[in-house]
């Protein structure tokens, strides 16, 4: 059982959850409360289904060897474009003005996934320097479209997005769900995760066996622009307000972080979804715990390094090898080397 | 083909990132002519709503005050700031005022301006130096009173009522000046009546979300909740939908307190959501006018100036609520 793949990621979630029951007895209680479900376990999901998208696009990108910095300014622009859109409509609250805002943001997202996929694929830059270009021009923009203030919008519709709930479970997380599902879909029972692996793993040669490996880039970063642009829908919806300046602030250095915890090599040439998705829950506990046991602000970051470097290295199996062996005599073994070391980067 | 539109493509980007430079930054120009007093400002940003009604109030006030305005906005880096001061020396204005981005690192550029015979007002941020003569006053807010009356409000609140009060508090960016500031101010004023137990206290980074985020997880670790004291209004509000979902009603089963008077947060209190908010003032700009013309004319004045600040219960936010500018 420890073979699989999944095996550890799952382990550190289930450990991190079990430690909280230690502080906070009715930690896994969950109840109905005002008509929607209520609880810590909630908290986790709802919050986490933003990060949970991210991470989806930036498997596939970093699937095909490449990288998406761009992700956090995206969140930014989305919210602040839908936002805007609706606090300057006639009806903020109709239907139809979100579901204009809604198709406006994701318009743009694929117009800057496009131009992320383009500049990677065609004129071969490489990914973390095309994507650093919008991830600090992309920041601006956002607050261009703000002007520089936080947009609030009143308008149940466009709540539902991120703050609301269906059938008594948050709608984050049954659409964060459903666009899990579907890549699924798309990448297991057809060939295109095949694909993106084979691109990832030598662009050259599979380009050379019939592939169109510029194709799948390019859609790999608009899928990602999306996926990026309905979690910064999530955000802005959550707290009914558009702030372009911390709207997703370093939600790419967290996302990267969820597809390394997964498992999916940043070399590229072989990802996997569900472990992502267990990364970013990972993520999203470790910040729930902190805030539940109370660990001072002034050490956060230090609780946080030391619980990520632990779970990276039990996630190295040279790691664990190593340690294992420690008293009978180890040979020829490998330098022990930290899931999130190895981050060649190749076009 | 592909290649020539990929290459537009790169011109659109770059395109982008141009005019979202040329938007923000720049300096208005206006000429010395006139005898009228020229006041260099090199601005931190445009980085919060409440930096936008600084930048207002400043420009406003120049105008009112008949003073030629050189504004320069520094997009939160201390070279750019560095760089409009040493312009504004060369340029030989009357008088320079600027918010430091960071507090440390000016003592090089201050003294060109010394030298130059060039007061320099500091505004809003205050900073890190040795040598107190190298600018005639500070204008700006003083966190921890802002923190005290936020305590003392607490205090007389709960004067007349035995029995612990639990308190939650948002705090703002680990580190930064109104957090460490606000926060110790808060705390010298309850410290005094131990009824008052600080049960929990994290950092919701001065946004909405965050605050949120933190105020539900606080929900569920905490049994008893009776008052919420945020640094800002934008975690307060975050922190309101947090409470609302949780199906209890802010200002009455969990007090509010919070800093900032932003015009949303005078929504919610006059809705009855927050209880009280002390005012954190960016409208500056009339004050910063009064003491430029001071300095330039030889005057003294005190080396530290502390904005008028006020507070506000629900009743006067309702009634200041169509008026308020940001």
């Amino acid at each position: 059982m420890t073979k699989h793949r999944l095996f550890w990621p799952a382990a550190v979630l289930v450990a991190m959850l079990l430690a909280n029951l230690l502080f906070t007895p009715n930690f896994f209680a969950v109840h109905t409360k005002e008509g929607h479900l209520y609880g810590s376990l909630i908290d986790i999901l709802h919050f986490g289904a933003p990060l949970i998208l991210v991470s989806l696009g930036m498997t596939l990108v970093i699937a095909t060897g490449g990288i998406d910095l761009s992700v956090g300014s995206t969140v930014a622009i989305a919210g602040a474009l839908a936002c805007l859109y609706i606090s300057e409509a006639s009806d903020p609250g109709s239907v139809s003005t979100v579901l204009v805002a809604v198709a406006l943001a994701l318009a743009v997202a694929l117009v800057l996934g496009a131009v992320n996929g383009l500049l990677v694929s065609r004129i071969g830059v490489q990914p973390i320097v095309a994507t650093l270009i919008l991830m600090v021009a992309g920041r601006g923009v956002a607050q261009l479209i703000t002007d520089g203030q936080i947009i609030t919008v009143t308008s149940d519709p466009y709540r539902l997005i991120g703050g609301g709930y269906w059938l008594t479970v948050p709608f984050s997380v049954l659409l964060a769900g459903a666009m899990v599902g579907l890549t699924l879909l798309l990448t297991r029972s057809t060939a295109l995760g095949l694909l993106l692996e084979s691109v990832g793993g030598n662009p050259v040669a599979s380009r050379l066996v019939g592939i169109r490996a510029h194709r799948l880039t390019t859609l790999v970063y608009v899928a990602s622009a999306v996926c990026a642009a309905v979690a910064g829908l999530m955000i802005s919806s959550n707290v009914s307000a558009a702030d372009g300046n911390n709207a997703g602030l370093w939600i790419e250095l967290d996302a990267i972080l969820a597809v390394v915890i997964g498992g999916t090599s940043l070399n590229g040439g072989r990802f996997s979804i569900g472990g992502t998705v267990l990364g970013a829950l990972v993520i999203q506990t470790l910040s729930t715990t902190i805030y539940t046991i109370g660990i001072p602000p002034e050490t956060t970051l230090v609780f946080k390094a030391a619980v990520v470097i632990t779970v990276c290295l039990i996630q190295s199996p040279q790691f664990r090898a190593k340690a294992t062996r420690r008293r009978t005599t180890a040979p020829g073994g490998q330098q022990p080397k930290p899931a999130s070391a190895d981050s060649k980067v190749s076009a | 083909m592909s290649k020539r539109a990929a290459a537009a493509v790169l011109a659109g980007a770059m395109i982008v990132g141009l005019s979202a430079c040329s938007s923000t930054g720049g300096s208005s120009d206006g000429k010395k002519s006139n005898g009228k007093l020229v006041l260099g400002f090199a601005q931190v940003g445009a980085e919060s709503g409440w930096r936008t009604a600084n930048t207002k109030s400043v420009q406003e006030a120049a105008k009112k005050a008949g003073i030629t305005l050189k504004f320069s906005d520094a997009q939160q880096k201390q070279e750019n700031q560095i760089k409009a001061i040493r312009s504004f020396i060369q340029q030989k204005v009357d008088v320079i005022a600027f918010s430091p981005v960071v507090e440390s690192g000016w003592d090089t550029v201050l003294k060109e301006a010394k030298a130059a015979h060039i007061p320099v007002i500091l505004t809003d941020r205050a900073i890190d130096s040795a040598d107190t003569s190298l600018y005639a006053t500070f204008l700006g807010s003083d966190f921890v009173e802002e923190g005290k009356k936020a305590g003392d409000w607490l205090v007389k609140e709960y004067q007349a009522k035995p029995g612990e009060v639990n308190v939650v508090q948002l705090e703002g960016t680990t580190g930064s000046a109104p957090a460490n500031d606000r926060k110790s101010g808060f705390a010298d004023a309850i410290k005094g009546d131990p009824k008052f137990k600080v049960v929990a206290s994290q950092t919701g980074d001065f946004t909405r979300a965050k605050g949120k985020e933190v105020m539900q997880a606080f929900l569920k670790a905490q049994p008893k909740i009776d008052v919420l004291y945020a640094h800002n209004d934008d975690m307060a509000l975050g922190a309101i939908q947090a409470i609302e979902e949780a199906g209890k009603k802010p200002g009455t089963d969990i007090k509010i307190v919070s800093v900032d008077g932003v015009k949303d947060a005078f929504t919610a209190m006059s809705q009855g959501k927050i209880n009280f908010d002390v005012e954190c003032n960016p409208l500056l700009g009339d004050q910063l006018m009064e003491l430029a013309k001071k300095v330039k004319n030889g005057e003294s004045v005190e080396h530290r100036i502390k904005t008028v600040e006020g507070t506000f219960t629900p009743e006067q936010a309702t009634a200041a609520l169509p008026t308020r500018q940001y």
